[in-house]
């Protein structure tokens, strides 16, 4: 069992091994100057930032990850619902009635995010 | 599985969590949150529990790390950067985290249960989502659409809690 998983070892290997060796050469073969707090500004011949350096983002944001989330969580319940679907439905319609209505459940949220405008990004 | 590789998930899970806490950048700390889930996956798909370790990667790593990265996004980080540690707050904090260190210590001590090595788990004969499916729609079908309605009251309140103005 152990066994399938090589590659998935080879490839965690290679991944982590590629990030530390370009780290590692741009330490090693790069040349870092002093730093400074006005070197790591923005624009370090220019004016100094005044203000806020960080832009507050929209909760537009926040909504989007969130119904995200939700609907992927409804994904999440087709994986086992696709792979018993074929010997299921040959006992009986069940199988199906439910996702269904368990589709239509969250139509309803669908449908009234898209009534209240949630999912239009211009407003 | 062989002990080692549950020892080595635990140990970078561990060494993760913890840097979660540690961190000052909340960016740093997010995406030591999701190594931190990729550990429990790995932990998850040892037990033989697939759909679950995917599961995890999916929606855990995957969807609400975008939710915790856009959150931080809507946050002001210069106020976290800036805080300074408080002593008594964090000797406070040590010294409750390891009473209930030894708290679990003694209650598992008096465990019966924990004394005696579990027998290995038995290989399955279907694989697990196959399972899951089965159960999923015949025994409990009604609290799989009952999170139906959870989800939809969480679409709502979504749309409503971050209304500025709506139609």
């Amino acid at each position: 069992m152990l066994r399938d998983y090589v590659p998935l070892l080879l490839h965690i290997g290679v991944a982590i091994g590629f990030a530390v060796s370009a780290l590692l050469m741009s330490v090693l073969l790069g040349k870092a100057g002093r730093r400074t707090r006005v070197k790591d500004t923005a624009y370090e011949c220019g004016m100094v930032p005044q203000g806020e350096t960080q832009p507050r983002f929209s909760v537009k944001f926040y909504l989007v990850a969130m119904l995200f989330i939700l609907f992927d969580l409804e994904i999440v319940f087709m994986y086992p619902w696709a792979v018993v679907y074929k010997e299921m439905i040959v006992e009986s319609k069940l199988v199906l009635w439910s996702m269904l209505s368990f589709v239509t459940i969250l139509m309803i949220g669908y449908v009234y995010a898209l009534k209240k405008g949630a999912l239009d990004w211009k407003r | 599985m062989s002990p080692i590789l549950f020892w080595l998930f635990a140990f970078v899970m561990l060494v993760f969590g913890a840097a979660v806490v540690i961190n000052r950048n909340p960016i740093a700390s997010a995406l030591s949150l999701v190594v931190c889930f990729m550990g429990l996956s790995a932990l998850f798909i040892s037990l033989d529990a697939f759909f679950i370790g995917i599961i995890q990667v999916l929606v855990y790593a995957g969807a609400v790390m975008v939710l915790f990265l856009f959150i931080i996004m809507l946050l002001d980080l210069r106020v976290e950067e800036r805080r300074k540690i408080n002593l008594v707050a964090f000797v406070g904090g040590l010294a409750v985290a390891f009473a209930l260190f030894v708290q679990i210590c003694f209650v598992v001590d008096q465990l019966g249960a924990a004394k005696q090595a579990f027998p290995s788990l038995r290989a399955a004969k279907m694989d697990d989502v196959h399972n899951v499916g089965l159960l999923l729609f015949t025994n409990y079908n009604l609290p799989f659409q009952i999170i139906g309605v959870l989800v939809l009251v969480a679409t709502i309140g979504v749309v409503v809690l971050s209304k500025r103005e709506l139609r």
